[in-house]
């Protein structure tokens, strides 16, 4: 019984530590920043959906891919100015890509912005009608994330 | 003692002369690119997307990527390079140019004047491109809209601002020979986009002391000439990526987690997604069949 509650607080203890050590790892990003590269996965991982359906590699599934689009859409909704604060370009912090350009040239930013919405749009209007919809739409989009890269994200 | 010395002088005097005339700029015979009658417009606007000319020659944050103003400034360690106008104004551009200078100029890396091109110009790649290709780009890019705003100086200091020593830089590093060997088509083609048109290697192979590229790390990766963060290599013993995925990532800027490109790699891509489906497959197969490490045999 003695031994039974020890090994549960080493337990308890060893998991504390393993979870603050993960925190460590992620790095102390500001909180906007850790929400803005959030927002460009939760984009990503809806995307590999559809591109793995419109490239073949996975079955097409109309809800699944009309599931995806719809959260392209939703993330593209997101109000950026909070998520790109002053100071959180890649010339002030490490751990990210955003270049100063963002900052003097926010209304083009937003415009870009503004691209992917529309994108995602026609995606939702023709995910569910067949997988020969998705690669032509999964490519304009695509167009939207590289039309803001070229001026606004730094290479690695 | 007085004959040591004037022995001396006179050795100085003829390694210089030496070494003034083998710095002297290369230019192709008279004879070669003389006529442009036969140049192919339609097929030159092809080659123009695949060499990338306008990615480095549009005018910063111009959207309209045809005009080729320039302007963009690309900072390295002996300088920053500006690039320059290669409208077809007479002027301020190209436009008084002959196919001759323009083959020059690509191909040797020689302006008009006889001076030598920094090799921020990657001529070390274009010296690779077929004649008629470069006839056709020539007939293309006389078709854009001319730009008058005048080419800036390159600031670039002492002494690479001694443009006759790029002489004796060529003599190390410019070298028509394909880096790997092709043995069929699709291929050659592949070979062909990578090491002439599309001057892959040019930021992702790693350079000397002096800057030329290491032939012998060929695509290996390298630092970002501006000296921040890196460019990937393309060896597959760095590179896990599919000829699918790598076909994929030209067309759509998707890596295979569906991560987007950033910097200069989204103008290449643009580029790429404008060729055909075949040429972007060539290029996959060539990146696959890399040798690991770069190192050639």
């Amino acid at each position: 019984m003695k031994i039974t509650r020890m090994t549960a607080t080493s337990l308890t203890l060893v998991a504390a530590l393993a979870a603050s050590g993960t925190a460590a790892l992620a790095q102390d990003l500001p909180g906007p920043v850790k929400a803005r590269q959030g927002q460009f996965n939760i984009l990503a991982i809806n995307l590999g959906i559809l591109g793995d359906m419109a490239r073949g590699k996975a079955d097409y599934d109309a809800e699944a891919a009309q599931a995806a689009a719809d959260t392209l859409v939703a993330v593209s909704m997101i109000n950026q100015a909070p998520l790109f604060p002053e100071g959180t370009s890649e010339m002030d912090i490490d751990g990210t890509r955003a270049k100063a350009e963002i900052w003097d040239g926010w209304e083009s930013f937003g415009e870009k912005w503004s691209g992917l919405g529309a994108a995602a749009g026609e995606l939702q209007q023709v995910a569910a009608t067949g997988q020969e919809a998705l690669g032509p739409a999964v490519g304009q989009l695509g167009g939207a994330c590289k039309a803001c890269h070229d001026d606004f994200r730094a290479p690695e | 003692m007085r004959g040591l010395l004037g022995f001396l002088v006179l050795l100085a005097a003829l390694a210089g002369g030496a070494v003034w005339m083998i710095s002297a700029p290369d230019r192709l015979p008279a004879g070669e690119f003389a006529d442009d009658a036969g140049g192919d417009p339609v097929h030159g606007e092809t080659v123009f997307t695949a060499a990338g000319c306008a990615s480095c020659h549009h005018a910063p944050e111009s959207e309209d990527k045809l005009v080729l103003a320039g302007g963009q400034r690309f900072a390295s360690d002996f300088g920053t390079f500006i690039a320059p106008n290669i409208s077809p104004h007479p002027q301020a551009g190209i436009g008084a140019w002959s196919l001759h200078d323009f083959a020059n100029a690509l191909l040797r890396g020689v302006s008009p004047e006889g001076r030598h091109y920094y090799p921020a110009f990657p001529y070390t790649s274009y010296i690779r491109m077929a004649p008629q290709d470069v006839v056709d780009l020539w007939s293309y890019i006389r078709t854009l809209p001319e730009a008058e705003s005048p080419s800036q100086p390159h600031e670039v200091g002492f002494p690479f601002n001694l443009r006759r020593g790029l002489g004796l830089w060529k003599q190390l590093y410019l070298d028509p020979a394909w880096i790997t060997a092709a043995e069929t088509d699709e291929a050659r083609r592949g070979r062909y986009l990578v090491e002439a048109l599309a001057h892959c290697g040019e930021c992702h192979t790693p350079r000397d002391r002096f800057g030329g590229l290491q032939r012998d790390t060929w695509l290996t990766g390298a630092p970002a000439p501006d000296g921040k963060g890196s460019i990937p290599a393309l060896t597959p013993d760095k590179l896990s990526w599919s000829a699918e995925d790598i076909a994929y990532y030209l067309e759509t800027g998707f890596t295979p987690d569906y991560d987007s490109a950033g910097g200069h790699m989204v103008e290449v891509i643009d580029n790429f997604a404008q060729l055909p489906a075949e040429d972007r497959a060539a290029v996959a197969a060539y990146v696959k069949a890399l040798p690991e490490g770069g190192i050639m045999d």
